[in-house]
């Protein structure tokens, strides 16, 4: 239906009432200079009514100059814009087209098919929810086929419609059709694509572009069009996974303070619980604050201003998201990415890295390998040259709140950027946790659980069993505090007190570690939690022998300790804190640690130029500073025994 | 729609904030180009609903060419005052001192030094590293390729084959000294969707886009509104009243008005969705060849 019968229908209201309303649906087309895209997109502008008076005779100046298609219209040139593609016959960009029916609101990516212009592709892809493949049926699929497809697919587009053009100069044949679909269906299985519509259609004659073909009664599916409007788009969006990241800090007045943002997936809610990534802190939704009003709600991709019921400090770049439901907190990235820079890509090479509203450096560790877009294969690869796609592993300076971009958009996908060019030189899709992390969810599946009795078919003895013949209930003591605050002295001197008692006691040190289990590991951020996984690895797997555990590390941050706690699973884990300050500390530093950081010889020195979180709500506070070790060792022994963990 | 849902316009507007709080929080010195007209009306809305209940936090420039509607500067004026902008108006002296305007020197020559110069030079003397534009990549088939953040060198010009690419959301905010950014957030936007946002916000907008007896001349087969007494008429001339209203606003002799009787804004949608003439069609700058806006975007004309 036309916009003039709609309103001499509707009632110029009635139409801004429905219109309104209406849904967007963002498409990439993509095929080669001679598939008929731009014909096809003409073909859809036209035929929905969307060219004006003016601009169809422009056009209709332009085809007699350029056209290619004798007296009739070139469809083409309606959409082809720049004076330099129009006289090479080729689209050199990405353009963008409009138009609009009863049903949607279309923006329609327009893509070049030429081998070199992968980045446009991608470009193009990311924002879209369905892609055209166009395929001429004299041809069918080729290998520029295969490469569109795995591009549309890498980005993550779930629907694709597999337009079988130019289906008139193959005399409309059905058995052609289902050649090219058979063909198409084959590749496919390999891609990850959830919905796949095949259309058989002359964007040339308009046949099955927005008319039902007469040609081809053989074919009982939609036209594209009516495809286009009814495709099922709801389900696509992630609403599960709250990720907001903090693009400013609104501060109008000393009264307020709000945290501007776009939801990258999630809704968020006044009254909700939230963590503050990547400090871990955590707090309530105060109010969702808009221009228009406050909000009890929101959802992606939704910008709104949040508040919260506590004064944290929370910066652009920071991640607000649910503390039961947070996304890796990672400074080793893997990811697939497309190289778009004439210099190439190599490990070793360092950019920056835009992610959400995060920016920060990284260095590429490791070209994994590269992939063949033609054909899929995984090709080893000393370098990325311009247009090609690789998988990557990425070090970054500060660690990113990152998802899998399969899960998540919005947090799974960043952009690299040359430092002395500006360049935008990459786009990159996280494929991967950090490795440590992966260990984790492993976890899930191995048959050593800690407390919480998880039998393996092969174990015949229990941790109930082992509890039971060391006649103790083990347990977990994470003792958290800067460098010199006393976390060793404590750690070694109630070791020695449970020993005497029949205890069997373990401590675990960032020495002990750092001189052999965790002696692969450095300083950088990863390196560290690494360090404190396999402590709290460690604890886990004696809690399973009926064996305690003391942890003496410095454990900074405030997630990572929490992260600590979940990883350890069991009620009988306790965070201590050993609370001395900073001044205390660095008067007892006897190997130096501090001084030779305030001289700037070492970084990273948590106090120094790293920060310490002091845990908010420790299971045991003890103060270092003013108490002797003796007292601070009886305080622990006491807790323990109001437990009935030690005698 | 489902519940948790946006409707095309929400989308829209969502995108646009977004932007525009990138652009606040990455650059130094962004600044909005306003010129009064209806798509500038919409981008000043969303910069009000990007930063409440903050402040719009950076400058609304509006580059005067001297011959713009009478009841253009009265409406700028009091939106300023309403909406408490932090607002500069830039003039090129040069060209007021020679005496440019576009019926002594032709629409060209006018375009160039009292527009494109004229933006250059208010750029250089703000220093500004980002400025906000109005421009929808459905206004013109050159702009379709155009990005949401157009990159120019230190001279302001802009090199079609040497743009940034534009992935999801991530927009590449760095320059160096003395390169700029022009941001377009509405890029995405069609001149109907700023129509049914502008019905929707109930936004305020310049009364010439609505109809009204005007007095007009007709030349080379457009409607030009006699605004004032610098508009010299042809031996034989006579404005007359007529019914007429302006889809676009810029310069009133360079600006095209069209015969009608739409003077609200649902009458306006209307007629444009029954309207077969696309709204740049009443601009007399754009009627030299296919191309011709392409070459004036390469100089650095918005």
């Amino acid at each position: 239906m036309s916009y003039a019968e709609e309103i001499d229908e509707q009632g110029i209201e009635g139409y801004l009432a429905r219109y309104g309303n209406r849904e967007m649906l963002r498409l990439l087309t993509c095929g080669s200079v001679d598939d008929g895209k731009s014909t096809l997109i003409g073909r859809l502008l036209y035929d929905s009514q969307m060219v004006f008076d003016d601009v169809l005779a422009a056009t209709q100046k332009a085809s007699d100059r350029f056209g290619t298609t004798g007296d009739d219209l070139d469809l083409a040139l309606l959409v082809d814009g720049l004076q330099a593609e129009r006289e090479q016959g080729i689209t050199i960009d990405v353009a963008y087209r409009y138009f609009a029916t009863d049903k949607r609101k279309f923006v329609i990516a327009d893509t070049p098919g030429h081998v070199q212009y992968t980045r446009n592709m991608a470009t193009g892809a990311s924002n879209c929810d369905l892609a055209v493949i166009l395929i001429d049926a004299r041809h069918g699929v080729l290998e520029q086929t295969h490469r569109h497809s795995f591009i549309c697919s890498l980005l993550g587009i779930q629907h694709f419609v597999v337009a079988i053009n130019k289906m008139d100069l193959v005399d409309w044949s059905e058995d052609r059709f289902e050649e090219i679909r058979s063909a198409y269906s084959e590749f496919a299985a390999r891609l990850n694509v959830r919905d796949i519509h095949f259309i058989p259609m002359s964007a040339l004659k308009g046949d099955n572009v927005v008319r039902r073909s007469d040609q081809m009664p053989w074919f009982q599916g939609a036209p594209l069009l009516d495809h286009l409007e009814n495709v099922h788009l709801a389900s696509d969006r992630n609403l599960v996974d709250l990720r907001l990241p903090v693009q400013n800090v609104v501060r109008p007045d000393l009264n307020f303070r709000g945290y501007a943002g776009t939801l990258a997936s999630g809704v968020i809610r006044v009254g909700d619980q939230i963590a503050v990534l990547p400090s871990g802190k955590q707090s309530k939704v105060k109010s969702i604050v808009t221009f228009d009003g406050p909000l009890q709600e929101a959802f992606a991709p939704m910008a709104v201003t949040v508040t919260l019921t506590d004064e944290i400090d929370i910066s652009r770049g920071d991640t607000i998201v649910a503390p039961n439901n947070a996304p890796d907190l990672a400074n080793a990235i893997e990811a697939m990415v497309v190289w778009f820079d004439g210099a190439p890509l190599r490990a070793g090479s360092r950019y920056l890295i835009k992610h959400t509203t995060a920016q920060t450096a990284a260095t590429v560790t490791d070209l994994r390998y590269r992939i063949n877009v033609g054909s899929l294969h995984r090709e080893p690869a000393p370098e990325l040259v311009m247009n090609e796609v690789g998988r990557i592993r990425l070090e970054c300076a500060r660690p990113l709140a990152a998802d899998a971009y399969s899960k998540n958009r919005g947090t799974g996908s960043f952009i690299l950027i040359d430092r002395l060019t500006n360049a935008t030189v990459g786009a990159g899709m996280v494929v991967e946790r950090k490795i440590a992390k992966d260990a984790i969810s492993r976890r899930g599946t191995s048959a050593d659980a800690g407390s919480n009795v998880r039998l393996h078919g092969k174990r015949q003895i229990t941790p109930e069993d082992r509890k039971a013949r060391l006649g103790q209930e083990p347990f977990v003591l994470w003792i958290t505090g800067l460098p010199r605050a006393g976390k060793s002295s404590l750690a070694y001197g109630l070791e020695k007190v449970l020993f005497d008692q029949q205890h069997h006691v373990q401590v675990i040190d960032g020495e002990i570690l750092r001189l052999g289990l965790n002696r692969d590991l450095g300083f950088s951020g990863a390196d560290r939690w690494e360090n404190q996984r396999r402590a709290a690895e460690l604890a886990r797997l004696n809690l399973s022998q009926g064996v305690s555990t003391i942890v003496a590390l410095v454990s900074p941050m405030a997630f990572e300790r929490q992260e600590a706690k979940k990883l350890v699973d069991s009620p009988n884990f306790f965070e201590v804190f050993c609370d001395a300050p900073l001044a205390t500390c660095e008067e007892r530093d006897q190997d130096g640690l501090y001084a030779r950081a305030r001289a700037g010889e070492i970084a990273n020195v948590t106090g120094v130029d790293a920060p310490y979180e002091a845990p908010k709500a420790p299971d045991l506070r003890l103060d270092t500073a003013a108490q002797p070790v003796a007292a601070n060792i009886d305080q622990v022994v006491t807790f323990l025994r109001n437990r009935k963990l030690v005698r | 729609m489902n519940k948790y849902a946006l409707s095309h316009l929400q989308q829209l507007e969502q995108e646009s904030i977004h932007i525009m709080r990138e652009v606040a929080a990455e650059f130094e010195r962004p600044v909005m180009l306003y010129s009064i007209g209806k798509d500038s009306g919409v981008m000043l809305r969303l910069a009000q609903k990007a930063f409440a209940p903050a402040r719009i936090p950076f400058k609304v420039l509006h580059v005067n060419t001297t011959w713009k509607f009478r009841e253009m500067i009265e409406f700028r004026d009091r939106l300023v005052k309403e909406l408490d902008l932090d607002f500069e108006e830039w003039i090129n002296q040069e060209g007021v001192a020679q005496g440019i305007g576009p019926f002594t020197h032709g629409t060209q020559k006018h375009t160039h030094v009292m527009k494109t110069e004229a933006l250059k030079q208010a750029l250089n003397a703000g220093q500004y590293d980002a400025a906000f534009g109005g421009a929808r990549r459905d206004e013109e088939k050159s702009r379709a390729k155009e990005r949401i953040f157009s990159f120019r060198d230190r001279f302001h010009q802009w090199d079609p084959k040497n743009q940034r690419p534009e992935l999801w959301n991530l927009f590449n905010c760095r320059v160096n000294k003395g390169e700029s950014i022009r941001v377009f957030p509405l890029s995405n936007w069609t001149e109907l969707d700023v129509w049914l946002y502008v019905h929707r916000e109930n936004l305020p907008m310049v009364p010439l886009y609505f109809a009204k007896e005007r007095p007009v001349v007709r030349r080379n087969g457009t409607l030009i509104m006699v605004d004032d007494d610098r508009m010299p008429l042809e031996p034989g001339e006579q404005p007359q009243m007529k019914m007429v209203r302006f889809r676009t606003l810029g310069c009133y002799p360079l600006t095209g008005a069209i015969e009608s009787t739409a003077d609200t804004v649902p009458k306006i949608i209307e007629e444009m969705l029954r309207s077969r003439d696309s709204e740049r069609q009443g601009r007399v700058i754009d009627f030299d060849e296919g191309g011709s806006m392409e070459d004036k975007k390469r100089e650095g004309y918005f």
